[in-house]
């Protein structure tokens, strides 16, 4: 593990006790990411990959195995608050603006009224939602709704980015405009990202690394170099080097789900 | 004129049924005793006669409309606000009993709710005898409370106002649990993300997200809290508010007095909810509840 790390996994096993016995929602897990990449982890429902975030974040305890991130223990590096989370729903207060949503983590952590204030019109400006400051959430489509939710998890400035599938619940249209967004700021910011996705062509389109998953038990079966160019417009998906990698993915996709 | 007609044309015909209706009881209710004098008179009661006889008794079985709102106006508007006789004074005995009593009730029930939402002992420990409470009928439970607190010295204003609470703090508790505990897991896991103190979680979330549950919960236990207050009244002997007026009424078969308090209490009790409705609408739409 070299100081280029920003999470190192060696082992990583969580199994649920549940009433029908055990669950085994991650076996033996080892990977390495390192700083400024930008990882998708792919694969079927119950392949671990979102209870693989989590255990990154310390939302999860593994039962096995050794996690490291930013070089401390994920325990450690949440309390200093070492990423942003982007869940599934944006999960916005309909009680806060956006402004006073993007906020609220830096309310938390003690930061004062000027420099929240600043942060928050950043954070905004980074996600294009300049003028939605004093809306309340409701007023929002699912999609800017998303990218506040975005624009929140940046605003702290931590280095690392969990998403967990942010735009699952969103139309194609939508979604194809949040990946060239979100591929921009990862360009800009340079951010270590973790993504986790159901979506073939948004792993490939988005990713420096792409991580195969397969269930029962939830384990790494393939890790891919993306090998497109880092200037990526939306139509590079009609390339044939794009359908070369995005059928290697299903692939192995496939091939999990045979020893699975 | 349509538009207006649309709106508060249905309110009108079916406000207009009932009190027809109510006319109609009362000539049902009342004719055999009109009947009965008529015949010790010797007379006989033609259908003009036995309506109007009917509808105008000193001690009806069943006032109608118009006796008791003559009633009502001869004690309000006609009463000094101090006099004993007057159902505004009597409303405001009721009202301030219940109003202390809705803000003890609204105390208590906020306090266990955060006490049950936290510690989950007592969750369990206290929440069965919660339950329990309101399982014992209040009639039986508010003279105790009265001769109790009367013989540590305490009375007057405050053993009602507890009365009231006893009632209030119900729906305060059931409702303030349930939204003390509606943020979903996403809006829990952000803020263990953002590495949040239980401080901050419980002033920037649950407790903001508990309010339009709490709005739903007051208005039940302001009308809940009038019962209360109505109720204490009866066992004091009865001296002042509306559960006095209800009794005296009924120790001397006053049925117009009866009604005249009871609906004076409606209207109290009607004021006082939509006072909440009201403070209800703004606070949500101040905080962005409200489309």
């Amino acid at each position: 593990m070299s100081d280029n790390t920003a999470i190192s996994a060696r082992g990583i096993s969580l199994t649920f006790e549940t009433n029908d016995g055990p669950v085994h929602a991650l076996k033996d897990v080892d990977l390495d990411i390192e700083r400024g990449e930008f990882v998708s982890f792919i694969g079927p429902s119950g392949c671990g990959k979102t209870t693989f975030l989590r255990v990154i974040a310390d939302l999860e305890k593994p039962t096995a195995g050794k996690i490291s991130v930013n070089g401390q223990d994920p325990e450690t590096a949440r309390m200093n608050r070492a990423y942003g989370y982007v869940f599934q729903s944006a999960g916005l207060f309909p009680w806060r603006t956006i402004a006073k949503n993007i906020k609220l983590p830096l309310e938390i952590m003690g930061y004062d009224p000027e420099e929240q204030e600043e942060r928050a019109k950043a954070a905004l400006s980074l996600v294009e939602l300049d003028d939605f400051g004093g809306k309340f959430p409701w007023q929002l489509s699912g999609g800017m709704q998303q990218r506040a939710s975005i624009a929140r998890a940046l605003s702290f400035d931590a280095d690392i980015l969990l998403m967990d599938e942010p735009f699952g619940a969103l139309d194609e249209i939508v979604r194809d405009h949040l990946n060239e967004q979100l591929l921009a700021l990862w360009r800009r910011t340079k951010k270590t990202i973790g993504f986790v996705t159901h979506s073939i062509p948004e792993a490939v389109y988005l990713s420096t690394k792409i991580v195969v998953m397969s269930p029962r038990p939830g384990r790494i079966t393939e890790v891919i170099d993306n090998t497109l160019p880092d200037d990526r417009p939306l139509d590079i998906r009609d390339t044939p080097e794009f359908m070369a990698l995005s059928h290697r993915v299903r692939e192995g996709l496939r091939g999990g789900h045979q020893d699975g | 004129m349509a538009k207006v007609w649309h709106r508060y044309g249905p309110v009108l015909i079916i406000s207009l049924a009932i009190g027809a209706f109510w006319y109609l009881a009362a000539i049902a209710l009342n004719a055999n005793w009109a009947l009965d004098r008529a015949e010790r008179a010797g007379k006989t009661l033609g259908a003009v006669e036995l309506v109007q006889e009917t509808w105008s008794q000193k001690k009806p079985r069943l006032p109608v409309p118009h006796q008791v709102a003559a009633e009502i106006y001869k004690t309000t508007v006609e009463k000094k606000i101090t006099s004993k006789r007057s159902l505004i004074f009597h409303s405001w005995v009721t009202m301030s009993s219940t109003v202390l009593g809705f803000a003890f009730g609204v105390g208590l029930g906020v306090g266990l709710s955060v006490l049950i939402v936290y510690f989950r002992v007592v969750d369990m420990s206290v929440m069965p005898w919660i339950i329990a409470s309101q399982a014992i009928p209040i009639l039986a439970i508010a003279p105790m409370i009265i001769v109790i607190l009367n013989s540590i010295g305490i009375s007057g204003l405050v053993p009602k106002a507890i009365i009231s609470a006893y009632l209030s703090f119900f729906p305060v508790v059931v409702g303030m649990v349930k939204g003390l505990r509606s943020p979903d897991k996403i809006q829990l896991d952000q803020m263990r993300t953002w590495n949040a103190s239980h401080s901050d979680s419980f002033w920037k979330l649950r407790l903001p997200a508990s309010v339009p549950y709490l709005f739903a919960s007051l208005k039940v236990a302001m009308a809940a809290s009038l019962v209360g207050a109505i109720v204490g009244e009866l066992p004091t002997g009865a001296v002042a508010g509306l559960g006095a007026r209800l009794l005296a009424g009924s120790y001397y078969g006053q049925t117009i007095q009866i009604w005249s308090a009871l609906i004076m209490a409606a209207v109290l009790a009607a004021v006082l909810v939509n006072l909440i409705g009201l403070l209800q609408r703004i606070t949500l739409k101040r905080m962005g509840f409200v489309r």
